[in-house]
């Protein structure tokens, strides 16, 4: 926010809450990064790590709800205040989601090395990895233009949203071929399938973050409106 | 500034001001106000301390007539006829345009009485039928439950809060088209306010509203449309919903935000 409240402790509230929405963020992104690294590297260790750390998130979710509730109690605010506090608790809905994704293929990581699955099989773990950086970069450019409110940078995540999709649309095609040439891989595989599908997840709750932010600058809801549209608005 | 208002073509027009400005003596109080008031809406102003809101308010039934040194130009048409060039007696005017004031003022007389003047002024009813007028505005302004067991007591013996209720009570029994609220709640607390804003909301069935208040979350909670002043300027007007969710002007914005210093 560019401009001052009358009361400092209302910005001073804007701001610690925003402050805590980005550490959300920050968790959540490393929470997926440490899922991914888990995955490729086989590692049971950061597996759990990354479980553990769920419950950090999800408190965090409840913690920020509450003092949104708190502000909106005691300073009514309107307009952009008003819309930068709705889209806070999109945001950290949509944050928490993000790190149920990680513990989604963290958990995928300790099934497939309980079943011994990494030392018989050859599956495209790899592959991931191009999908994943995507989602990671849309998340973290998200979560850039949140701090900044920079609609630019949003709509930015916005027309990048595609990528991910085709990717994940090949990985797809990938994996159902190595199931066709190797029926042992069918289980591994569908386990892939839903990794491939939790990344995807992530670039997707890093667009509505994008939404979000266009929300509270512009004033407009830019939900389920075409790319060029959203442009617009924001232009 | 022309913020004539395009009021969505559902509503119609129940006030109709143009190009008005006001002065006390040399100082000019209203800016060229253009402002849309629409019929059985309830129509809120706000906006600082000086900004015009309650002088624009006073315009509307002439009550700036009182003080020689105050006067208005341009127009203000209700229902088309221009009520500051008009030839009609201002207590007609005042009878159709009803005003209730900031601090609660019922007159020194009976509970029953301080509703049963104004309407003797405009017409001779038989005493049953001047009972019923009393009981009906009474209970139109949500008040009767508490009252109707001591009518001929003193209406100063009442709450602030039942005092302002008998205030629109008084202001609706000589059943006016238009109703004047100058911060009819900031001498009340939160419980009576609550009544007297659920009042609001019931009579806007019948009457065209309009409300000056300093609070701006009653603003936004009992009317549907809104108007910012400033500085005798009317800034923006619109959809109470719009200006308290997506303001058009900055400056608007920022005075609802509290940025405003």
């Amino acid at each position: 926010m560019s401009d001052k409240h009358l009361s400092t402790q209302f910005d001073a509230e804007l701001s610690g809450i925003s402050g805590r929405v980005l550490e959300m963020g920050g968790l959540v992104e490393s929470q997926v990064t440490r899922a991914l690294y888990a995955l490729t590297q086989f590692s049971e260790e950061t597996a759990t790590h990354v479980l553990l750390q769920e419950e950090r998130v999800n408190q965090m979710e409840i913690e920020i709800d509450r003092d949104l509730s708190a502000i909106i109690a005691r300073r009514q605010p309107t307009a952009r205040d008003l819309r930068l506090l709705i889209a806070i608790s999109k945001a950290i809905a949509n944050l928490e989601r993000v790190g149920d994704e990680a513990a989604r293929i963290a958990r995928t990581v300790q099934r497939l090395m309980n079943t011994g699955v990494s030392a018989r099989l050859r599956l495209p773990v790899s592959d991931l990895n191009f999908e994943a950086e995507l989602a990671i970069a849309q998340l973290r450019k998200a979560l850039d233009a949140f701090a900044r409110l920079d609609t630019a940078k949003a709509l930015e995540v916005l027309k990048q949203d595609d990528q991910i999709d085709q990717e994940f649309d090949g990985l797809l095609r990938k994996l159902i071929t190595y199931m066709m040439e190797d029926p042992r891989t069918i289980s591994s595989s569908i386990d892939l399938v839903f990794v491939a599908k939790a990344i995807e997840r992530v670039g997707d709750h890093a667009k509505n973050l994008a939404e979000a932010i266009i929300y509270v600058v512009k004033g407009t809801d830019v939900r389920h409106t075409s790319v060029q549209d959203v442009e617009n608005v924001v232009r | 500034m022309d913020t004539r208002v395009n009021l969505p073509t559902n509503e119609k027009v129940k006030i109709s001001v143009r190009d008005l400005n006001f002065y006390y003596g040399g100082f000019l109080a209203l800016k060229n106000i253009n402002l849309d008031i629409p019929e059985r809406k309830v129509t809120a102003f706000i906006g600082p301390s000086g900004c015009g809101k309650s002088t624009l308010l006073r315009v509307f039934n002439r009550m700036f007539e009182l003080y020689p040194e105050q006067r208005a130009e341009g127009s203000i048409s209700l229902d088309g006829e221009n009520i500051l060039k008009s030839k009609m007696d201002v207590t007609l005017i005042r009878a159709k345009i009803g005003m209730v004031f900031q601090k609660p003022t019922p007159f020194p007389m009976s509970i029953y009485d301080n509703i049963a003047f104004g309407v003797r002024l405009f017409e001779t009813l038989p005493r049953v039928e001047m009972d019923e007028r009393v009981e009906w505005a009474l209970k139109k302004s949500a008040l009767w439950n508490e009252v109707k067991d001591k009518l001929n007591q003193s209406g100063s013996s009442l709450s602030g809060g039942q005092q302002q209720r008998l205030c629109i009570a008084r202001g609706i029994a000589i059943k006016p088209e238009v109703l004047l609220l100058d911060e009819p709640c900031s001498a009340l607390d939160p419980i009576s306010t609550g009544k007297i804003e659920e009042l609001i909301h019931e009579l806007k069935s019948d009457y065209t509203v309009m409300i000056v208040t300093h609070n701006m979350q009653q603003a936004a909670r009992c009317s549907d449309y809104t108007a910012y002043m400033y500085l005798g300027d009317l800034v923006e007007f619109g959809p109470t919903n719009e200006l308290f969710m997506k303001p058009k002007k900055k400056d608007t914005e920022d005075y609802i935000t509290g940025r405003f210093g």
